[in-house]
């Protein structure tokens, strides 16, 4: 283990005295609003509302609040929120485009900002042709990758990203770096496989054969956290928290589809399947921020094995 | 970066916008209705000679009970009727027979045409429940759709053969009209404001077709001799077809069994 290595801070603020924390907090309140977006529209798949405002972007002709009743409630709902996202998201590049001096974050700020024009624009072609499903599909996954990019900026202007922080040395063995980038790839894919099923475009299978796959990587990914630096809080924690996580998620899966299953010649979606189907969609994206969040904490402090270390490397790798 | 790049930026930015939602507005729902086949004259039918089928749609098996709908979610719907409401989609009158099966001709008029009813047919929705549950029109027939209740539906059909279409209809609006060029049974229709709102549309290429009532009965009338298969749709319970031939003047009884789970 290498410690007390001193790293340039990037940012134009000291990270130490507290200054530039605003920015930081203010992606994890983003990141908080996503998530609540996320469930938003979660809602609306479920309660089978998606079309229950014909029109976009005007709502039954108007921008006037329509009354909230029925399938409007979570179709206009999720519109609402959806916006306000949106307008976050114009604060966010605007913030870090004024005051952030890394070019890349800035970068990443731009591209928050053109997913979310995109996102849009998904969710009207949805409503405008009647929810095809590949347009559905990716309006959902790009939620997914829109939140995982807002979380990764949370994470790069965290004064614990910021701050000088020892390195670890990995060990013989199989690489952490490509097992996390592993576990965090194949969540996105099974996030992709369930929305293409929840859009009626794929079967369950490939859903299920990638819920395998993700237990396996994430799995091994945070076993091997917890023995080689079973001590780096730093590292343990997004693990502990993505381990949680996954578990609930196993166990909200099956419990989602045995509700969709046996209610499927109720009249109308039931309370039970929603809720659970719900959790179903919050929690894994919580469990790809958890694992994203691990990744890039692995790529911040452990370095690769038979990798020359200076001090120049270091300063550029942040 | 300076000010200007990123008031620059944000000019940009609202340009792509705007750009993307007015690019979405612009286009326009698709066409509702195909264009219609070219008409051609009415074969002529000796009126003398036509005949009937009659029949009844018997089920066996268990009853279903039926499943109430919870309209919790719209206190409208709610004071729009003075009791429970109850699902349509398999409904065993107390004769055993089936109500809301749609019957039709399915075989054997190909080298018919017919003229298209000058009445329209009408789906109402009230009570937010559609009204009648399965109904049959002919392809091109005018389709007339009513809101009695004092709420907003969206009439949603889901047709394959057809133009999907999605129209919202605020309380008490004026009737919309639509029509199916098309031949297709079944259209399915729903409401995605209430969910629970389930209608079939069952469009023809002939006057040839009824949907059973509370007899679990119907009448087919003035087919002209002829051998024609007959279907029988079911919701949940799927298709069936028999083959008969009628002769002049002659009246055929067609009965179809239903076996429930």
């Amino acid at each position: 283990m290498i410690k007390g290595v001193a790293l340039k801070s990037p940012l134009k603020q000291d990270a130490a005295s507290g200054r530039g924390m605003g920015l930081h907090r203010f992606l994890v309140f983003l990141s908080l609003a996503t998530l609540f977006l996320i469930v938003a529209g979660a809602l609306v798949t479920s309660n089978d509302a998606g079309l229950s405002v014909p029109d976009w972007p005007t709502s039954f002709g108007s921008f006037r609040m329509p009354p909230m009743v029925g399938g409007v409630m979570y179709e206009h709902g999720h519109r609402m929120i959806a916006a306000s996202v949106g307008l976050l998201t114009v604060i966010l590049t605007v913030w870090v485009l004024w005051k952030e001096h890394r070019r890349w974050i800035r970068r990443l700020g731009v591209i928050a900002l053109l997913a979310v024009i995109v996102q849009g624009a998904f969710g009207g072609i949805t409503v405008r042709y009647f929810l095809p499903p590949p347009v559905s599909t990716l309006h959902a996954c790009l939620a997914q990758l829109f939140f995982a990019l807002i979380v990764s900026l949370a994470v790069f202007t965290a004064p614990s990203w910021i701050e000088a922080r020892a390195r670890l040395e990995e060990p013989a063995g199989f690489s952490l770096r490509s097992l996390s980038v592993g576990a965090v790839s194949t969540t996105l894919l099974q996030l992709l496989l369930g929305a293409a099923f929840r859009h009626h475009w794929f079967n369950l299978i490939p859903h299920m054969i990638g819920a395998g796959l993700v237990s396996v990587l994430a799995a091994w990914t945070i076993v091997t956290v917890f023995r080689r630096y079973g001590e780096e809080q730093y590292l343990t924690r997004p693990a502990w928290v993505a381990g949680v996580l996954l578990v609930g998620q196993l166990i909200l899966g099956p419990s989602a589809y045995f509700l969709l299953s046996s209610s499927a010649a109720a009249p109308q979606p039931t309370g039970p399947m929603v809720e659970v189907t719900v959790a179903h969609v919050a929690v894994g994206a919580l469990t790809l921020a958890a694992l994203l969040v691990l990744t890039l904490r692995v790529f911040r402090v452990v370095i690769p094995q038979r990798r020359p270390v200076d001090a120049a490397t270091l300063v550029r790798s942040t | 970066m300076t000010k200007i790049k990123v008031v620059s930026f944000l000019i940009v930015s609202v340009l792509i916008m705007a750009m993307f939602v007015s690019g979405c507005a612009k286009k326009s729902e698709p066409s509702e209705e195909t264009a219609a086949p070219a008409q051609k004259a009415p074969t002529a039918i000796d009126q003398a000679t036509v005949g009937t089928i009659t029949g009844k749609i018997s089920y066996s098996g268990a009853k279903p009970t039926p499943k109430v709908i919870h309209m919790d979610t719209e206190p409208a719907c709610v004071s729009s009727n003075s009791g429970p409401v109850y699902t349509q989609d398999l409904e065993v009158n107390s004769n055993n027979t089936l109500k809301d099966v749609f019957v039709s001709v399915s075989g054997g008029v190909d080298n018919y045409t017919f003229t298209v009813p000058t009445t329209p047919a009408t789906l109402d929705q009230r009570g937010c429940t559609y009204h009648p549950h399965v109904l049959g029109v002919m392809a091109g027939q005018a389709l007339q759709v009513l809101n009695s209740d004092n709420t907003t539906h969206n009439i949603h059909p889901i047709p394959k053969e057809n133009p999907e279409w999605n129209t919202s209809m605020p309380p008490k609006a004026q009737p919309l009209d639509k029509k199916f060029n098309r031949p297709e049974t079944m259209i399915p229709v729903k409401c995605n404001v209430h969910p629970w709102m389930k209608a079939y549309i069952g469009v023809v290429k002939n006057p040839f077709f009824s949907v059973t009532g509370d007899d679990g009965s119907f009448e087919i009338k003035g087919l002209p001799p002829g051998d024609y298969t007959v279907s029988a749709w079911q919701e949940k319970l799927g298709t069936q077809t028999m083959k008969v031939t009628v002769g002049p003047k002659e009246s055929k009884t067609v009965d179809f069994s239903f076996k429930g789970e």
